[in-house]
């Protein structure tokens, strides 16, 4: 039996932490060598006269990226790689010494404190610096300000694409209009411009039809997590599963056969009765089902994922695991309205959606997932998730009955993360639980 | 031999009355006496007022509670590193302070700002809640057209809640109104600059803050008497630094923090308070040329409207830069004006503020203009340190300002 523990993003501080990870799965092999491959060609993108544009996960427009023959660099995923790897906590130091306030998002500080290091990626390589910054303005402020602030230090153009919010959570015709419309009128152009070539509609029908494959099996990994026992962890394992489609290889090939294959893997563990298996290995029979809201703490993932997997406490779904996109909600890349298409996609990101949409959600996933729980991370850095969740919480448990519980900490400052409190927590809530059962309530 | 009486102190007392209204007094007697015509409430920082004057709704800018509300419900809703405005509007709204509003507009400054939206939804669903999505795209075919819809949709909504239909010569008459207002708001702020110790910053603060209960009409009446007693009053001039202060656009100082400042040594010659009272630079450009902005046409009140937030719409932290450059017209305001330095005052947990500020000050440092900077919150009641601060920030200004 092999562990989704290992891949190129596990940390060798926290492996050190944890037994040996055993032999992987063909899926994580492939996500290994997808990812090394990636940042290899980032490493020669500049000499191989390769452009590259930073952008963000939620909205991404990586089909159009790629099609314009551009490869994208993901500044949150570099931070939480940061975090994961031991080394924001110097970067947001470095970041709040250059005058960034202690009160602001730790991914940007993270990111700034990389670049004020010399923008050393995941592999240990210097990543190279954006042509454009493509700006997708899609359920967080941050992200603008924070491409404000790079443009100060990259001086590179900057691709501003405003998503309108979700207040209700439907899209009108006015919504999907604008988008599409400055698709046409400054995005495409702004990418034309920057890569030298104009963009190739057929290749771009060609990629969304690649995604809309992948999106496709992985829903089926996501809803895998309705069964009982959990083949997966839908969010410390989720966070692997997102990997590929939330990064670089939405729209490839890659993505496609990964996705295969993972699927593949899960369904065949639901065939052996499998859960999922942990930071330390399988972890025992299914004795929580929980749903989570929030993004994970990056700087003690793996600590943070033996607080449940050594309760036997399995997350069937996540809310984290959607930033890049709501799939399960039935969107499919669509290659015969690529624009339209990518303009739902950009804004039906989970955290575009107001909060009353945010709330039927998560209690569709309480409900179908039969969770006996679900718990609230709420992390300093991030408004756009944090900011109500106290109102979520009231909600949640007067709608289904599900107790919940609530934890904080942050993304990647390591000064956020106490672990004993939040371990002391979930000890407490995990016992209410059981408390529950005995009592029949589950 | 008796003080000289100050003609502007009833002004400036109905003016702080007004502010400290927290239970909307005034607005329920405006509701009583055209009807129980609708007032809805808009949170910073900006919303167009003369769209809701139009449509014969009194639109009320909400500033949270102040220092002078005691947050205990509010608390319930936030973690402890969100900023506070959103707990002290809860609280007031829950605590029924809020109860002569019919519904809340809510712009699109920030995440907090943004989810308070949802959260006031399913808090009060009987009172109607609306986004407001300002647009960060700003050509009048793109961002031009969106924020034209967004304004029809959210006029449209309340009509079917009892406000009268928009209408072209009643938005018209509205935006000339509103103009009037901006040319007054204008006059304030050249006096202040120009004799800061005959208009306050703390006086100007009130004066235009008033704005954001009253009808623009009773505003303008407010500003014309003022303006017009200003000169008789009885002033002295002090030897002050002039500065700007910046970084207050949402949640406000508590006044008694403005004050603290110009005690400090400061004249504060211009700020950012309130600032979706100010946001927008000059006139609405109703029948201007303003050059091809096509599909929309200022002759057009409602495409004048959105124009004037699209063309002139202030350079501040909530707003995309696209082509300028970031602090460019602060440095300029500080030129302009003639101040000596600038003050950043932002309030905790401000994600606009606070991640724009590393910006300012590059700008600042490049133009060589000294700043200081500090963090308060709306209910703030400990000065002294800022005072410290700030009094040796304008001595440090004074003795090394033209080394």
């Amino acid at each position: 039996m092999s562990t989704q523990t290992a891949s190129l993003s596990t940390p060798t501080t926290a492996r050190a932490a944890g037994p040996a990870p055993a032999a992987k799965d063909l899926s994580q092999q492939r996500q290994k060598e997808m990812l090394a491959d990636y940042f290899e060609k980032l490493t020669r993108a500049k000499e191989a006269g390769q452009k590259i544009v930073y952008t963000f996960v939620p909205g991404n427009l990586n089909e159009l990226i790629a099609a314009a023959g551009m490869m994208n660099v993901l500044p949150e995923i570099n931070a939480l790689q940061s975090g994961m790897r031991g080394r924001s906590g110097g970067y947001i130091t470095e970041a709040e010494k250059h005058g960034h306030s202690e009160d602001v998002c730790t991914y940007v500080k993270c990111d700034i404190g990389m670049m004020l290091n010399g923008n050393i990626g995941p592999t240990g390589t210097k990543l190279p610096e954006p042509d454009l910054l493509l700006l997708s303005y899609t359920g967080c402020f941050t992200f603008m300000k924070w491409f404000e602030l790079l443009r100060e230090h990259y001086k590179c153009p900057v691709a501003m694409l405003h998503v309108p919010y979700q207040p209700e959570g439907r899209i009108t015709p006015d919504m999907r209009k604008y988008i599409v419309d400055q698709l046409e009128k400054s995005i495409i152009p702004a990418l034309e411009k920057v890569s030298g070539r104009k963009l190739d509609r057929d290749d771009l029908a060609a990629r969304m039809a690649l995604s809309s494959k992948a999106e496709d099996d992985l829903v089926a990994v996501w809803e895998s997590a309705k069964h009982t026992p959990s083949p997966i962890d839908g969010y410390f394992g989720g966070v692997y599963y997102i990997g590929p489609i939330f990064s670089a290889f939405r729209g490839t090939q890659g993505a496609v056969e990964y996705y295969r294959e993972l699927r593949a893997e899960v369904e065949e563990r639901i065939r052996l009765g499998l859960g999922p298996v942990g930071p330390d290995g399988p972890i025992g029979p299914e004795r929580h089902r929980l749903v989570v809201e929030g993004p994970p703490n990056w700087t003690s993932f793996f600590d943070f994922w033996r607080m449940f997997s050594r309760e036997n406490a399995v997350v069937c779904a996540s809310t984290y695991t959607r930033v890049g996109g709501l799939y399960d909600l039935g969107f499919r890349h669509d290659p015969d309205r690529a624009l339209e298409s990518l303009a739902e996609y950009c804004l039906g990101c989970y955290t575009n959606l107001g909060l009353p949409s945010r709330i039927d959600l998560l209690e569709k996933y309480i409900r179908e997932y039969q969770a006996d729980g679900f718990l609230i991370n709420s992390v300093k850095s991030c408004n756009s998730f944090s900011a109500g969740q106290l109102l979520i919480l009231q909600e949640l448990e007067k709608r289904t009955g599900v107790p919940g519980g609530f934890i904080e900490s942050d993304l990647v400052d390591p000064r956020y993360f106490g672990k004993a409190n939040i371990d002391n927590r979930l000890q407490s809530y995990f016992q209410m639980l059981d408390a529950r059962k005995a009592r029949g309530y589950a | 031999m008796s003080a000289p009486t100050d003609p502007c102190a009833p002004l400036l007392a109905r003016a702080e009355a007004l502010l400290e209204d927290l239970s909307l007094h005034g607005v329920a007697a405006w509701k009583a006496a055209h009807g129980g015509a609708p007032a809805i409430g808009i949170m910073p920082v900006f919303a167009p007022r003369p769209l809701f004057e139009a449509i014969g709704v009194l639109p009320v800018n909400i500033y949270g509670g102040g220092d002078r509300v005691d947050v205990i419900k509010g608390d319930a809703y936030y973690q402890s590193y969100i900023c506070h405005i959103p707990r002290s509007t809860i609280e007031m709204g829950l605590g029924g302070q809020l109860d002569a509003l019919d519904g809340m507009v809510f712009p699109s400054t920030c995440d907090v700002i943004r989810n308070l939206s949802g959260m006031w939804r399913m808090l009060f669903p009987q009172k109607y809640s609306a986004y407001l999505d300002l647009p960060q795209t700003f050509e009048a075919p793109l961002g031009g057209l969106f924020y034209r819809h967004e304004l029809s949709r959210i006029a449209a909504e309340l009509v079917a809640r009892g406000a009268r239909p928009l209408d072209a010569d009643r938005l018209r008459e509205a935006i000339i109104v509103e103009n009037r207002r901006r040319a007054l708001l204008a006059d304030l702020a050249s006096l202040r600059a120009r004799e800061p110790w005959r208009l306050k910053a703390s006086e100007a603060y009130l004066l235009t803050r008033a704005g954001a209960v009253l009808p623009c009409a009773e505003h303008i009446e407010l500003l014309e008497a003022f303006l017009a007693a200003a000169p008789e009053r009885p002033v002295r001039a002090y030897d002050n630094v002039r500065v700007i202060v910046l970084g207050a656009f949402c949640e406000q100082p508590p006044i008694g923090l403005i004050r603290t400042l110009e005690r400090s040594g400061c004249d504060l010659v211009d700020d950012d308070f309130q600032l979706g009272l100010c946001a927008i630079d000059g006139a609405i450009p109703l029948d201007e040329d303003v050059g091809d902005q096509s599909p929309l046409d200022t002759h057009d009140p409602l495409d004048a409207l959105v124009l004037s937030y699209t063309l002139r719409g202030q350079a501040t932290a909530t707003r995309y830069i696209a082509d300028g450059v970031k602090g460019e017209a602060l440095v300029n305001r500080v030129r302009t004006l003639g101040a000596e330095g600038v003050i950043l005052a932002a309030p905790s947990f401000c994600d606009p503020a606070l991640l724009d500020q590393p910006m300012i000050e590059q700008a600042l440092n490049d133009a060589g203009i000294p700043f200081t900077s500090f963090k308060y919150a709306e209910n703030s009641a400990q000065f002294q340190t800022i005072r410290e601060q700030a009094g040796a920030f304008s001595d440090s200004v004074k003795l090394w300002g033209a080394a």
